[in-house]
């Protein structure tokens, strides 16, 4: 439906309306995946770290709170629509291929934007089931702690939470998998962005694409640290999570 | 060297086209690869077969007119290199070359591999030029031009509009095109003054004739027989939405 809504005849974006669009809203989720591996990592503090960040971000304000996940919402279907219309332009620009397809420059991250794309938003979809709305392991939402609780009122025990969640082989493999196509995503996202909005030069072009690798391994480290170190931690290789948690959490 | 050429054979715009292929003996490897396909032409008139139309001009790599997809490689697999400059020594003896011509909706097919590039003509007509009367060539340094300026409006000017960067690249764009001959104009004093409606109107042009979205690949770039670089891109995709903000605003 938005496909048909920016591409009808009374309002047609230039091509470049939607890089910028892509770009925008690319910005907005770059720095989301930053801001939310920071706040992954305080599990790397212990117990009280993480439940007392999450037992704050849950107690905003609800037009804060709500604001942000519609913003967020919001930049996600545009930067998908927007990339559908794309993709389906540039299908139609050339309507019969060539016989013999060859690339000088571009690599596998840039020309597989769209599949990347499609399994991070899968992903997304998942994770959300998975974490935030528990739907589907709903014996998570009982997983409760005085632990990290600003008042001594229970919580919700987010840290055993993930440590519960990553104790499953095949959901950490996936998550790691998962941040690897999101790295490679922002390894042409991130310089893109600049490029697209015309934020690059000539003196700057190879430490910007620079950047934007280093960017996108940051991100996949950060986030793979969590569930690598749960299954490293699960089958003895390191000695790090409290597993006391855990004992309250094999009675579920 | 002895060759087999698979060349695109189309004798209309309405015709669907296929691939035919003839074998070559005895080509020099001192000729270009035009030089190559006059002989392929010679060949096939001897044995009565209508000649491969291709375009071609001066032949020494200036004027924009040749074209040909070789082997996947727009121009063929040299870097800053035209398909007239483009030597028989590059290839092997026996090897199959595939020859296509720069396919793009914007560039239909008017006969086996040439096309017809007139879009290129609209994007130009679109913003391409300087409407104030120029007069006859000023004294030298009257218009005080930074040295820096006039050399990267210089590295822009060569473009010699072939449209290598629309069949190299994977999604057809001519932003390549667009933001090399905007930015020409729009970094000198002369093209200043137009520089916003330039820009706003060559791209509406661009968008126009078919051409596909820019999806920051490098593929034209690399492609380029004059190696125009990406930073016009990014030039015209500042240019573009300063143009539009000032406008918002206005």
């Amino acid at each position: 439906m938005i496909t048909i809504l920016i591409s009808n005849k009374y309002f047609t974006m230039s091509s470049l309306f939607k890089k910028y669009l892509m770009a925008l809203t690319g910005i907005v989720l770059i720095g989301f995946v930053f801001v939310h591996m920071l706040g992954n990592l305080q599990i790397l503090l212990g117990q009280e770290s993480i439940n007392a960040y999450a037992h704050a971000l849950q107690s905003l304000p609800l037009p804060i709170l709500w604001g942000s996940r519609i913003f967020l919402f919001a930049c996600v279907v545009l930067h998908a629509f927007t990339a559908i219309l794309l993709i389906k332009e540039n299908r139609a620009a050339r309507p019969v291929p060539n016989e013999v397809e060859r690339t000088k420059r571009a690599g596998w991250s840039s020309l597989r934007m769209g599949l990347t794309g499609s399994i991070i938003l899968a992903f997304v979809v998942f994770h959300l089931l998975h974490f935030t709305t528990r739907n589907l392991y709903p014996e998570y939402g009982e997983l409760e702690t005085a632990t990290g609780s600003p008042d001594g009122e229970m919580i919700h025990d987010v840290y055993t939470m993930v440590l519960v969640g990553f104790r499953i082989d095949w959901i950490s493999i996936s998550y790691v998998i998962c941040m690897f196509l999101l790295c490679r995503h922002l390894a042409h996202g991130v310089s893109s962005t600049f490029q697209s909005l015309g934020l690059r030069s000539e003196s700057w072009s190879s430490k910007l694409d620079l950047a934007s690798k280093a960017y996108a391994w940051v991100i996949f480290v950060g986030f793979s640290i969590v569930p690598l170190s749960v299954l490293a931690d699960k089958y003895g290789l390191i000695s790090f999570y409290s597993h006391n948690s855990l004992k309250t959490a094999d009675l579920l | 060297m002895n060759l087999t050429l698979k060349v695109w054979r189309q004798s209309g715009p309405e015709d669907k086209g296929r691939f035919e292929s003839h074998e070559i003996e005895d080509v020099s490897e001192d000729s270009s690869f035009l030089e190559m396909m006059d002989q392929l032409n010679e060949l096939l008139l001897s044995k009565g077969i209508e000649p491969v139309s291709f375009d071609h001009d001066c032949r020494e790599g200036i004027c924009g007119m040749c074209s040909l997809n070789i082997n996947g490689f727009a121009h063929g697999p040299e870097d800053s290199t035209t398909t007239c400059q483009l030597h028989m020594r590059k290839f092997e003896d026996g090897d199959v070359i595939t020859i296509e011509p720069f396919r793009a909706r914007a560039f239909p097919v008017v006969r086996d591999l040439i096309v017809d590039r007139s879009s290129f003509d609209k994007i130009i007509q679109a913003g391409g030029y300087i409407s104030a009367r120029t007069g006859s060539a000023p004294d030298g340094n009257a218009l005080p031009i930074p040295k820096a300026d006039s050399d990267k409006a210089m590295d822009a000017a060569a473009c010699i509009g072939c449209g290598a960067c629309v069949a190299s690249c994977k999604n057809a764009s001519a932003m390549l095109f667009t933001s090399a001959k905007a930015g020409h104009l729009n970094l000198l004093p002369q093209g200043k003054a137009e520089k916003d409606k330039r820009v706003v109107d060559m791209v509406s042009a661009m968008d126009n004739a078919g051409f596909g979205n820019c999806r920051n690949y490098g593929e034209c770039s690399a492609a380029c027989p004059k190696d125009i670089s990406l930073d016009f891109i990014a030039k015209l995709n500042r240019d573009h939405a300063k143009a539009k903000l000032k406008k918002l605003f206005s």
